[in-house]
């Protein structure tokens, strides 16, 4: 695993950058540890508690820890007429964990989304930022076992 | 699909939009070309007069926004692909399909109004998309194409509100995507405090193609007061739920039927919303109308991104508009006390009526919240939030009326 | 200069001039919760919104300027009636024990409410929601009473610099926080206690103060600070002759050299003044013993010891060390002692805050 602060300060020099800096250690570790929060708040010049501000203002930012997997479940109006509700249910049911929950091996975390801008395919799931599509009910454990 | 006028996406598939060579073999970057040769001036004058107006959902005229451009000795051009109107992936086909046009619409900006520097602005949701413009940005500047306007990427992290233009530039600056109150505009004080233009993916791609075939042709296409084409994105109950790029004087009703090929499963129609899920929801009576800016605000509805949603017959409104109203308490910014609180209070209240909950007090009060939160919230967000609430209680009111207490 | 019509009446501003410093100029008291004069504009609570005739929403008077020409209403039907409703969804996520807040009597929820005459909120759905616990000595923080102004948050980042604290979350959900939702006590906070003092309502009070008395009630008496020289003006909270809490005059006039502005000792440390432990007599060490004296006999029993090592080891031998605490004046007379009447130059000052 990369040292969070060769990431951060690789991309010291973008200005305002925290925000790509947080992104680049989600790629890494699927959230940003504290340690990392304050590394970052020296580097781009801001306080802890604005850099704490700026991490928990965006959704796909996380300073908790999360699983191995992201999913996220599109509820936008597209994909809730699409029968995302369903989809939710199947997955919750299959993985054991409610929205929001990681599992117990640390494999998949549980998140719900607003629109992922893949509307042409609904409803749209996405594992780590990849969008799967059509998804269906039954689909599910198809499409979950596919990741080990 | 005969009446679609592909103007952005006319090569859409046949070139590949991170190798700016494939772009210049279809005639692209000639209109950064002749920009450069023109009079500053007279290039705005150009951009004005083509009539080309925002295709973010302001829908102001571009020209006439980068007139008002001071001088100052640094100035971004910045792009908004944040595309977060769900319904909305215009942009995205845009860029998948003709990023150079893009690129070369900002260094034409650039060019206007003496910037040497842009930015991208892409949501958190499209990675892929960032990789793809970092890959054409570079072709770009190697083929020397864009001399030395410079494009860097920055990426959004799931904030709809971020499409506002000015959380929009909280946001690169690495900030809370909060907006700001304005005046002051971003074109006096944007992005690090120096002028900065922002406009949206489609407008700026649609610049090389007024540039080369000129002002006049462009103003002609379409309606007048809102000249061009747009690409729309169609969801919902249709048969044909994808993208079409039309003129902007297209009826809504052909939309739905003609391009989208009609309501699925032989179902009846009941309503769309356009513009995304900020926008109105449209009654049968009104379909007959063209898609434009002020044909569309002439029935209380707006264009918005172009996104089209439509509903059959068996569809529960309320329902639809209950999980809208949970999309604008998730995504408020939080720093005005009308949206804040106001789309919170909304999500309440609609979760109460659509469970048969609610009586008629709680139907008055969430048109009164609407009001007031049109009239008062700081930004666009909390002012259009309200929109398909009481544009559905005054459209299919009779729908909120089923399900209140006393029917119940 | 600005020509604009504010409530019928023709005035005249120059260039520049926030909407809100018209309205008052035109003799309009306008209601604001977020604004302060002395921090960076938010315009986020919507409060001091007025009507601009033409224009298709309300303005914020804090944040628009005048301009040539407007034609404002200040209490207008409309205005009247955001206002109203802005109160009442503050009041839906307010957890309300006027009896016995600090803060009643000094609460600008509570005399916007009465203002507008809002008893209750229509919106009956989730009440309050944000309680935080945060046992440190100096500050309690209810959330709970929190309007979300930010002016705590500002107040922290630019007057006193620590940047302690920031808003966590968003929308509804969000909230005042130290990174990681922690302690002030963990964070750099110096319990200065500026949040406290543009706190509009109940939200951060002084713990030190809390029970001894409603600011509003006490009797307040103006003073300068004794703990160092820097001189702040104190807003003693007086009941029954004692001292039972500080607050800010944030008036220039009166607190020229702070506005208000404190630290902690000032803000939080006044026991120290009915303190049973305070000397009361000068006392003098016998066989190494403190016994109480008179002022007479301590100060010449002090002025025959100095002359005594004078004498025999030279005025080199003594010197004097002076107080922050003391004035300019003060510190001025104590090295002239020095200079003087004793002969030496050893004078030196304990030069800390
Ligand atoms: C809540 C909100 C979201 C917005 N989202 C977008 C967006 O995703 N893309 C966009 O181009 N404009 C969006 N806008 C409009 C922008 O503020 C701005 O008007 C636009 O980017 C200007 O570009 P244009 O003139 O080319 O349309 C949004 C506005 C609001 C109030
Ligand atoms: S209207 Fe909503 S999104 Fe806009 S500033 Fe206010 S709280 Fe934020
Ligand atoms: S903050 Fe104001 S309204 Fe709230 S309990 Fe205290 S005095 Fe009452
Ligand atoms: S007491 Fe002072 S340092 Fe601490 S949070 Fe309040 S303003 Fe900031
Ligand atoms: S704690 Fe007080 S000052 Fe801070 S945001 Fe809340 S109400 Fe405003
Ligand atoms: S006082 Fe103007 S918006 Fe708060």
């Amino acid at each position: 695993m990369a040292n969070y602060k060769d990431i951060i300060y690789g991309l010291k020099d973008k200005r305002g950058g925290i925000i790509e800096a947080f992104h680049a250690l989600q790629r890494e570790y699927n959230y940003i540890p504290e340690e990392a929060l304050e590394e970052a708040a020296r580097a781009f010049g801001v306080s802890q508690a604005q850099a704490y501000g700026v991490a928990t203002f965006y959704s796909y930012l996380s300073v908790k820890k999360r699983g191995k997997y992201i999913i996220r479940m599109c509820e936008s109006a597209p994909c809730h007429v699409a029968g995302a509700d369903e989809v939710i249910k199947a997955i919750e049911s299959y993985l054991g964990i409610k929205i929001g929950e990681t599992t117990a091996d640390g494999k998949f975390t549980l998140e719900l989304t607003e629109c992922v801008g893949q509307c042409q395919a609904t409803p749209v799931i996405t594992v780590n930022s990849e969008p799967v599509f059509n998804v269906s009910a039954a689909q599910v454990p198809e499409i979950l076992s596919a990741y080990k | 699909m005969a009446e679609e006028m592909r103007l952005l996406l006319e090569h859409a598939d046949k070139i590949d939009p991170r190798i700016a060579e494939d772009y210049i073999k279809v005639g692209g970057y000639k209109g950064l070309e002749k920009a450069r040769q023109m009079d500053r001036k007279n290039l705005i004058q150009e951009v004005k007069s083509s009539g080309l107006r925002g295709r973010g959902g302001a829908g102001f005229n571009a020209g006439m926004k980068w007139s008002f451009v001071p001088p100052a000795e640094v100035k971004y051009v910045v792009c908004n692909l944040d595309e977060g109107e769900p319904g909305t992936y215009k942009d995205r086909i845009i860029c998948e399909k003709n990023a150079q046009a893009l690129l070369e619409g900002m260094a034409i900006c650039g060019t206007a109004i003496e910037s040497k520097q842009g930015y991208i602005y892409c949501r958190g949701e499209y990675p892929f998309v960032v990789e793809l413009l970092n890959k054409a940005i570079q072709s770009a500047k190697a083929s020397g194409a864009l001399g030395d306007f410079d494009i860097e990427v920055r990426m959004g992290a799931g904030a709809y509100v971020c499409g506002e233009e000015t959380a929009l530039i909280e946001s690169i600056e690495g900030h809370r995507g909060e907006p700001r109150f304005k005046p002051p505009f971003p074109g006096v004080a944007g992005l690090w405090g120096v002028p900065t233009v922002v406009n949206n993916v489609e407008t700026f791609a649609a610049l090389p193609y007024i540039m080369t075939k000129g002002a006049e042709w462009y103003a002609s296409i379409g309606a007048p007061k809102y000249p061009g084409t747009k690409v729309l994105t169609l969801t919902g109950d249709v048969n044909n739920p994808t993208y079409f790029e039309v003129p902007t004087n297209y009826n809504l009703r052909d939309v739905i039927y003609k391009l989208g090929g009609g309501i699925k499963n032989g179902k009846k129609f009941k309503a769309v919303q356009v513009g995304g899920t900020s926008g109105a929801f449209i009654p049968e009576q009104n379909l007959d109308t063209s898609i434009d800016f002020d044909s569309m605000g002439a029935i209380g509805a707006a264009l918005g991104s172009g996104a089209v949603l439509v509903l059959d017959e068996t569809r529960d409104i309320v329902d639809i508009v209950t999980r809208i109203s949970k999309f604008f308490e998730h995504e408020s910014c939080g720093k005005c006390n009308p949206c804040r609180e106001g789309t919170f209070r909304c999500r309440e209240i609609m979760e109460k009526i659509n469970s048969g909950r609610a009586t008629e007090a709680d139907l008055n009060n969430i048109l009164l919240l609407a009001k007031v939160m049109k009239r008062a919230a700081l930004c666009g967000l909390g002012q259009a939030a309200p929109v398909p609430i009481t544009s559905t209680i005054q459209h299919f009111g009779h729908e909120y009326r089923r399900k209140l207490l006393q029917y119940a | 200069m600005i020509n604009l019509t504010i409530d019928g009446k023709e005035i005249q501003v120059p260039k520049g001039t926030m909407l809100l410093d018209a309205c008052r100029q035109a003799g309009a008291d306008i209601p604001t919760l977020c604004y302060d004069p002395d921090l960076r504009l938010a315009g986020s609570c919507r409060m001091c919104v007025v009507e601009a005739k033409g224009r298709p929403t309300l303005v914020a008077s804090c944040v628009m300027p005048a301009e040539n020409n407007m034609v404002i209403e200040t209490e207008s039907p409309d205005v009247v009636e955001a206002r109203t409703v802005v109160l009442e969804l503050l009041a839906a996520r307010h957890k309300f024990e006027c009896p016995t807040c600090e803060s009643d009597g000094s609460c600008k929820l509570q005399d916007y409410m009465y203002r507008y005459g809002v008893k209750e909120s229509r919106f009956d759905g989730e009440g309050p929601h944000f309680h935080t616990e945060d046992p440190n000595p100096f500050i309690i923080r209810d959330y709970d009473k929190c309007i979300m102004c930010t002016r705590c948050v500002r107040v922290c980042d630019e007057i006193t610099g620590a940047q302690a604290i920031n808003i966590e979350d968003r929308g509804h959900h969000a909230k005042i926080a130290t990174p990681f939702d922690g302690k002030l006590a963990d964070s750099t906070c110096v319990f200065c206690g500026q949040c406290v003092m543009v706190c509009p309502v109940g939200a951060l009070t002084s713990r030190v103060a809390a029970g001894k008395g409603k600011p509003a009630q006490n009797e307040k008496v103006l003073t300068t600070c004794t703990y160092c020289g820097t001189g702040c003006t104190l807003e003693l909270n007086v009941k029954d002759d004692k001292i039972v809490g500080v607050t800010s005059n944030r008036d220039a006039e009166w607190s020229p050299v702070n506005k208000g502005a404190l630290c902690v000792k000032g803000r939080f440390g006044w026991d120290f003044v009915t303190s049973p432990e305070r000397l009361t007599t000068p006392l003098i060490r016998e066989n190494g013993e403190l016994r109480p004296a008179s002022w007479d006999e301590a100060l010449d029993f002090a002025a025959n010891k100095i002359k005594a090592i004078k004498e025999q080891n030279g005025p080199d031998s003594l010197a004097m060390f002076s107080s922050a605490r003391a004035t300019n004046e003060e510190n001025y007379l104590a090295q002239k002692l020095m200079r003087a009447a004793i002969g030496s130059n050893n004078v030196d000052h304990c030069a800390r805050l």
